[in-house]
């Protein structure tokens, strides 16, 4: 070896070529291709090891389980029984929560969002990221818990409203029901919509704006013609983020009404309790295959429209 | 779990200083009375919850105020092996989440750039599997030893952390030059664990502690599957205490969260603009 070295060195001092062809074609080639290969495979490893164990068996043994009787025979009673009924109505009410709380917090995150973006304090715009970044990961039992001293009975709000007669109790209005939970998903929707639409905000130029008015186009023909059309792909790959995220949500829905209302996750909380029919255990599974089903459609919709936004933004 | 994209963003939002955006013409000097009218609409609803949230936990049970709920939480029954739970997990799932999602992602950006794709694509996924289908899926399928540990909580909440958690430190590593570093360390004799520790380290600090922030923050808030795999944690002791109706307590522990992480934050952003005020500073005396 140590000769081996000493012959290479001789040779790369005569010439340096050679040095090159012996570097090359030393025996340690084959070592250095398995190091090549084999080493980056063995730092994934870890990694990929792990997101299958948490991620990729539950994802394996939903489908199974969801394909399966309670004898564990192949079966499509589950998918049957999720198609009508109790459970064909939680998920046409958890469609419509979604559609509810994605689009309406998709246009006011729009339009705070470009409030803070064009708002020349530094400060404000931090204040509002940081609270933003809070708030968005704000869901579940401490919400509802805020929510239930604002809005609820004898809330704050509900308290202040009395006042002026405007009770919203007496209105029909009732914080543990479909609508109390719509208005409960807004609070973490509206801050998701800020923080993911703000990048796309940020990349409107301002280069763009000035050649629209430098042509002769008011505020609104530039809106019209450049702003809206560069930022359409952008909001509604945001919207349907914000859709699975409220299609998903299970604890806000779950704590808040304590699972009264016929709500997909809901349902598959409640058969995991055990509180289900004889016979119908697998139910759970088969919906959520079903979930899983329409956040993957929602995810590949994403990743198309994600496709067209990149084109001009950010 | 509203976790979806809370910390994916978060990073290019405080990334966005105010630069490039200062020359305005006059036009925007003016005072907009639509952009008074959303700030205050805005702010009403997202600070009216919070305000009637710490009124309702700083009231005892006849509406004065008093520290009443906060003084007595410590000492509600199974207030305490509830917090010890959510310590420990949050303990174990930041130490866990650390050691796998840090190497990977350097070894990747060093090493690998090709299967960064792969890496942003597995990472995606737990937003589009959510908490609850995982948790259905994972209690048939966990084998009992598992099951009966709370931390099997800990190994799936360094999943559910994972959108965040890479997409802090994707950032982070693509905004250092990571290889010069590396190879200026190498030469000078480091080896990888000092290179690690003193070199890469220090220069992702403000993604590290950011992502830390957000893994905690999602350990003890984490409510879904918590209460399906029967452990009492935090939010989900909130949820079953219950003493003579009296949500003040319950209110006082849920305000606490929302207080802690967004203090956890503010300070975690300041320091890293101290920092990188203190850089800038230094390089302008160069």
């Amino acid at each position: 070896m140590n000769q081996d070295r000493q012959e290479d060195l001789t040779k790369v001092v005569s010439n340096a070529s050679a040095f090159e062809t012996t570097f090359v074609k030393s025996p340690n080639r084959f070592r250095r291709r398995l190091i090549r290969g084999g080493v980056p495979t063995l730092a994934m490893a870890p990694f990929l090891i792990y997101t299958f164990l948490g991620l990729g068996i539950p994802t394996l043994a939903v489908i199974n389980l969801a394909f399966r009787n309670e004898n564990g025979q192949a079966s499509t009673s589950n998918i049957h029984l999720i198609s009508q009924g109790i459970y064909r109505l939680g998920f046409e009410n958890s469609i419509k929560l979604a559609l509810i709380t994605s689009i309406i917090p998709s246009i006011l995150g729009v339009i705070l969002a470009y409030t803070i973006q064009t708002s020349r304090s530094g400060l404000l715009r931090r204040l509002v990221a940081t609270a933003s970044g809070v708030l968005a990961n704000f869901g579940g039992v401490n919400l509802t818990f805020m929510f239930i001293a604002t809005l609820g009975s004898t809330g704050v709000l509900t308290v202040w409203l009395n006042v002026i007669r405007l009770n919203p109790w007496h209105y029909g209005f009732n914080l543990y029901s479909f609508y109390g939970v719509a208005f409960v998903y807004m609070y973490f929707q509206i801050p998701l919509m800020v923080l993911i639409i703000t990048p796309a905000l940020a990349g409107l130029r301002q280069s763009w704006r000035e050649a629209a008015e430098n042509m002769g186009a008011s505020t609104l023909r530039y809106w019209r013609h450049v702003g809206i059309p560069v930022l359409l792909p952008s909001v509604l790959g945001a919207t349907l983020l914000l859709f699975g995220s409220a299609f998903a949500a299970y604890a806000t829905a779950e704590s808040l009404t304590t699972g009264i209302i016929a709500l997909a996750p809901i349902q598959i909380g409640v058969v995991l309790n055990g509180n289900v029919v004889a016979g119908q255990t697998h139910v759970g599974y088969a919906i959520a295959f079903g979930m899983l089903v329409i956040l993957s459609a929602t995810m590949i919709l994403y990743g198309l429209v994600r496709r067209r936004a990149s084109k001009w933004l950010p | 779990m509203a976790s979806i994209g809370g910390g994916l963003a978060l990073e290019e939002l405080l990334a966005e200083v105010p630069q490039g955006r200062a020359p305005r013409g006059s036009r925007r000097l003016r005072f907009r009375p639509w952009r008074a009218f959303v700030m205050l609409v805005a702010g009403a609803y997202f600070l009216l919850p919070i305000y009637a949230g710490l009124k309702f936990s700083l009231q005892d049970i006849n509406g004065r105020f008093s520290f009443e709920a906060f003084q007595s939480l410590p000492s509600a029954p199974g207030f305490s092996a509830a917090f010890g739970l959510s310590m420990r997990l949050a303990v174990a799932t930041l130490v866990v989440s650390t050691l796998l999602m840090v190497p990977t992602t350097i070894y990747v950006h060093l090493r690998l750039p090709r299967m960064r794709r792969v890496m942003e694509f597995i990472t995606i996924l737990p937003i589009v599997i959510p908490p609850i289908v995982i948790i259905a899926g994972v209690l048939p399928a966990a084998p009992l030893w598992a099951k009966s540990s709370p931390y099997l909580l800990s190994f799936l909440y360094v999943i559910l952390a994972m959108p965040f958690n890479y997409r802090s430190l994707d950032a982070g590593l693509s905004a250092i030059d990571l290889k010069t570093l590396v190879e200026a360390s190498r030469s000078l004799g480091g080896n990888w664990f000092m290179t690690l520790l003193r070199v890469i380290l220090p220069n992702l600090r403000a993604a590290l502690l950011s992502a830390m922030v957000l893994t905690i923050a999602l350990v003890l808030g984490e409510f879904t599957m918590a209460s399906l795999d029967l452990w009492s944690t935090i939010p989900v002791w909130i949820t079953q205490f219950n003493t003579g109706a009296n949500g003040h307590v319950q209110t006082a522990a849920s305000m606490l969260g929302l207080v802690g992480t967004w203090l956890f934050l503010t300070i975690i952003v300041s320091i890293d603009r101290s920092e990188s005020r203190r850089s800038r500073r230094k390089a302008g005396a160069l």
